[in-house]
């Protein structure tokens, strides 16, 4: 990606890039009928949180379960201001801009406590409280059921295409340009922030938190603002999705929601925001597909209920436990992997010098590979956050639906870039 | 009053099945310092085994027994098939592995067996008995609270007065130096998982017929409650465990019998972050080293 516009460098770049990944993905809703587009609001939505997740446990090495809860954080602080909203009588976009800046605080509010106990825990501890916030938000709609409506949960107002538009576009597509947009700027913006000094620091921790510390790094207080930037991340996909399904309840954000997500960064490759879109994508095309296709089969009707749901958490399952054992880097790994290969010029058919994917049958990659191919272009750095969303030619393909963030490679690039003040 | 009393008594019995279990975690990650994420899932898989032969025999005896066998089975072939080959460059990956493992368990098991409850025949009476007009413990509680016991007893025996206990214990605390001296490290740990997942296994056993039924969802709270509980207290300390098992355990029941089932994980998720804001190793851990 350096081939294109090299003079360009540092938060502009990503900036730049992340707009107009944006708008190519707007255009390629007008390719894609309604229901396409609610899926593709479903996965912008989804890769708001999985970009905060895949930075969180990625680059700052903290594994959380939670990233569900957060997302519910989000999207009822949504669907509270929204309803107030419209009871005050405003409506349209200062009522959605009202309800995502609620969402947001909400979510940073909820993610900045958490953090604060992240910061004293390691691993496994971590990832023990945070499945057990997922656990508590059933219980927590259900005590709270005066505001937050128990297992019912909170419906809104509908939200119609702005007048100027009706002719043009239907509800769907407006869903999807709101929802592409709001991800645009979450990804492009975490994206801006983990490029530069913050994700050096953010790696140092995780790498060694003693050497961190030694260098000067106040690694608590890394750890801290780690864990909000990911939960304001996941609290705007809370919102994006309150917005595209007008409701919010405990049922839509179980456990096995939020393990999904972590099953979409890993897939993707941890760390890299272009895994993250690609991987929230995955987890809404393969349970409709394997749906798609087990409705198709001649099974009898009690054999297709238990498969129902139960088949596509096998697979995930599987994929979870494949990539990590054999192919840790994740679908990123590829392109890092082809750039390894690069001076052979495409034969695929050797080990690329890249440890992490060393061992990998080529078969399974060469298919993504190919699709690969284009942005294959000898990289920098092999560096987990200097990845991107492969483009492709399929607008339903979600990497069109993100803004990925091309951070520069920080390793490397010795002098932190000069106009970030922090 | 009665009620109280009660209540105290249902904890009791209850905070021991979770001891149980959180000393099935303990003993994991003494042995392989990973918090195994798939403990309920395999519990639970081999309480479906115990399920099924207790089905074709018509014996609880039987089942428990093939319950205890296959949580070991379980154990054995989970570490040497699965969990020996995750990257150990972070311990980040054993997790993850271990939640894949969840999924496709559970979700084999909603395949194979359907979503729908199977009820678990308790071997003894479970209505409580009434000392002095006050109902307290069940015959099953009772048993449970005795099975709980006398394992607890056992292990404690096998790690503090046998030659493998040793070997056990020296694996887990020095594996380099233990080889040296030839200890066969690996496979003090796959024992550990073995003798980790029985002890699983035999709680989720304990604690399905109390519950409604089995189900392939029926151990989660067990393992999020046990998780709890092996946290507070320590997660290298089994006196941890079995204290903390008994508090937790006592503390729910309380908290379910007079504010409602819905508000218990709430109480978890507080006791949680509460003991980890204070002590973030738990309250029975020994102290660490300082890192910088």
């Amino acid at each position: 990606m350096t081939r294109l516009l090299p003079s360009l460098r540092g938060i502009p770049r990503v900036v730049v890039f992340g707009a107009v990944l944006t708008v190519l993905a707007i255009g390629g809703t007008f390719l894609l009928d309604p229901y396409r587009n609610f899926q593709l609001a479903t996965v912008a939505a989804y890769f708001c949180a999985t970009a905060g997740l895949t930075l969180l446990i990625g680059q700052s090495g903290q594994l959380s379960l939670g990233q569900a809860a957060l997302m519910a954080a989000g999207g009822y602080g949504y669907a509270l201001t929204a309803n107030a909203m419209t009871d005050a009588g405003v409506t349209g976009i200062p009522r959605f801009l009202a309800g995502m800046l609620t969402a947001v605080v909400v979510s940073a509010a909820l993610g900045w406590l958490l953090g604060l106990a992240a910061a004293r825990l390691r691993g496994p501890y971590l990832a023990g409280v945070t499945l057990t916030l997922v656990i508590a938000v059933p219980a927590i709609a259900a005590v709270f059921s005066g505001v937050l409506r128990g297992d019912q949960g909170l419906q809104i107002a509908y939200d119609g295409v702005p007048r100027m538009l009706e002719r043009l576009i239907a509800v769907e597509q407006w869903q999807a340009w709101v929802a592409i947009l709001v991800a645009g700027v979450v990804v492009t913006g975490l994206a801006a922030l983990t490029g530069g000094r913050l994700g050096l620091r953010m790696r140092a921790v995780r790498d060694d938190e003693t050497a961190a510390r030694l260098n000067g790094v106040r690694t608590g207080r890394v750890k801290v603002t780690a864990f909000t930037l990911s939960s304001v991340a996941a609290g705007a996909g809370g919102a994006v999705l309150c917005f595209a399904t007008q409701s919010v309840s405990p049922g839509a954000y179980t456990l096995a929601f939020s393990l999904l997500l972590v099953v979409a960064v890993v897939l993707g490759g941890l760390g890299s925001i272009g895994g993250a879109a690609v991987g929230s994508a995955l987890i809404v095309l393969l349970p409709w597909a394997l749906g798609a296709a087990t409705a198709a089969l001649p099974l009898p009707v009690e054999v297709a209920q238990r498969l129902s749901g139960n088949l596509s958490i096998l697979v995930f399952g599987l994929l979870l436990i494949v990539v990590m054992l054999v192919w840790p880097g994740g679908l990123a790994s590829l392109r890092r992997r082809r750039r390894a290969s690069a001076p052979t010029s495409g034969s695929a058919t050797r080990d690329g010098g890249d440890p992490r994917t060393h061992g990998v049958p080529e078969a399974t990659l060469s298919r993504d590979v190919a699709a690969d191919a284009s942005a294959a272009r000898a990289d920098d750095a092999a560096d987990p956050a200097d990845e991107h969303a492969p483009p492709t030619d399929d607008a339903a393909d979600p990497a069109d639906g993100a803004a990925p963030g091309h951070p520069e490679p920080v390793l490397s690039s010795a002098p932190p870039t000069p106009h970030r003040k922090r | 009053m009665d009620r109280l009393l009660f209540l105290l008594a249902t904890g009791f019995a209850r905070g021991a099945i979770f001891a149980l279990f959180a000393l099935s975690l303990v003993l994991i990650w003494r042995a392989a310092r990973i918090v195994n994420f798939a403990q309920g899932a395999l519990a639970l898989v081999a309480t479906y085994a115990a399920f099924a032969v207790t089905g074709l025999t018509g014996s609880y005896w039987a089942g428990l027994a093939a319950g205890l066998i296959a949580g070991a089975a379980l154990g054995l072939g989970v570490e040497r098939g699965l969990m020996r080959f995750a990257p150990h460059s972070s311990p980040l990956s054993g997790v993850i592995v271990a939640i894949g493992l969840v999924m496709v368990l559970q979700s084999l098991l909603g395949i194979l067996f359907g979503a729908q409850y199977r009820p678990m025949r308790a071997p003894f009476d479970d209505s409580p008995i009434m000392v002095g007009g006050v109902p307290l413990l069940s015959p099953y509680d009772l048993f449970v609270l005795a099975v709980a016991l006398a394992v607890m007893t056992l292990l404690a025996l096998l790690f503090t007065r046998t030659s493998l206990g040793l070997q056990l214990r020296a694996s887990a605390f020095a594996p380099e130096v233990s080889r040296v001296l030839g200890v066969r490290v690996g496979r003090m740990v796959t024992i550990g998982w073995m003798l980790s997942s029985a002890v699983a296994a035999l709680a989720a056993m304990l604690l399905v017929p109390t519950e409604l039924g089995l189900n392939p969802h029926a151990t989660d709270m067990l393992f999020v409650y046990a998780f709890a509980v092996a946290v507070v207290g320590g997660l290298d300390s089994p006196v941890g465990a079995l204290v903390g098992g008994l508090v937790v355990g006592v503390a729910m029941t309380l908290v379910t019998g007079y504010l409602g089932a819905t508000v218990a994980p709430i109480g978890v998720l507080v006791l949680l972050v509460g003991v980890l804001l204070v002590r973030p190793g738990g309250i029975f851990s020994l102290r660490e080293a300082r890192s910088a």
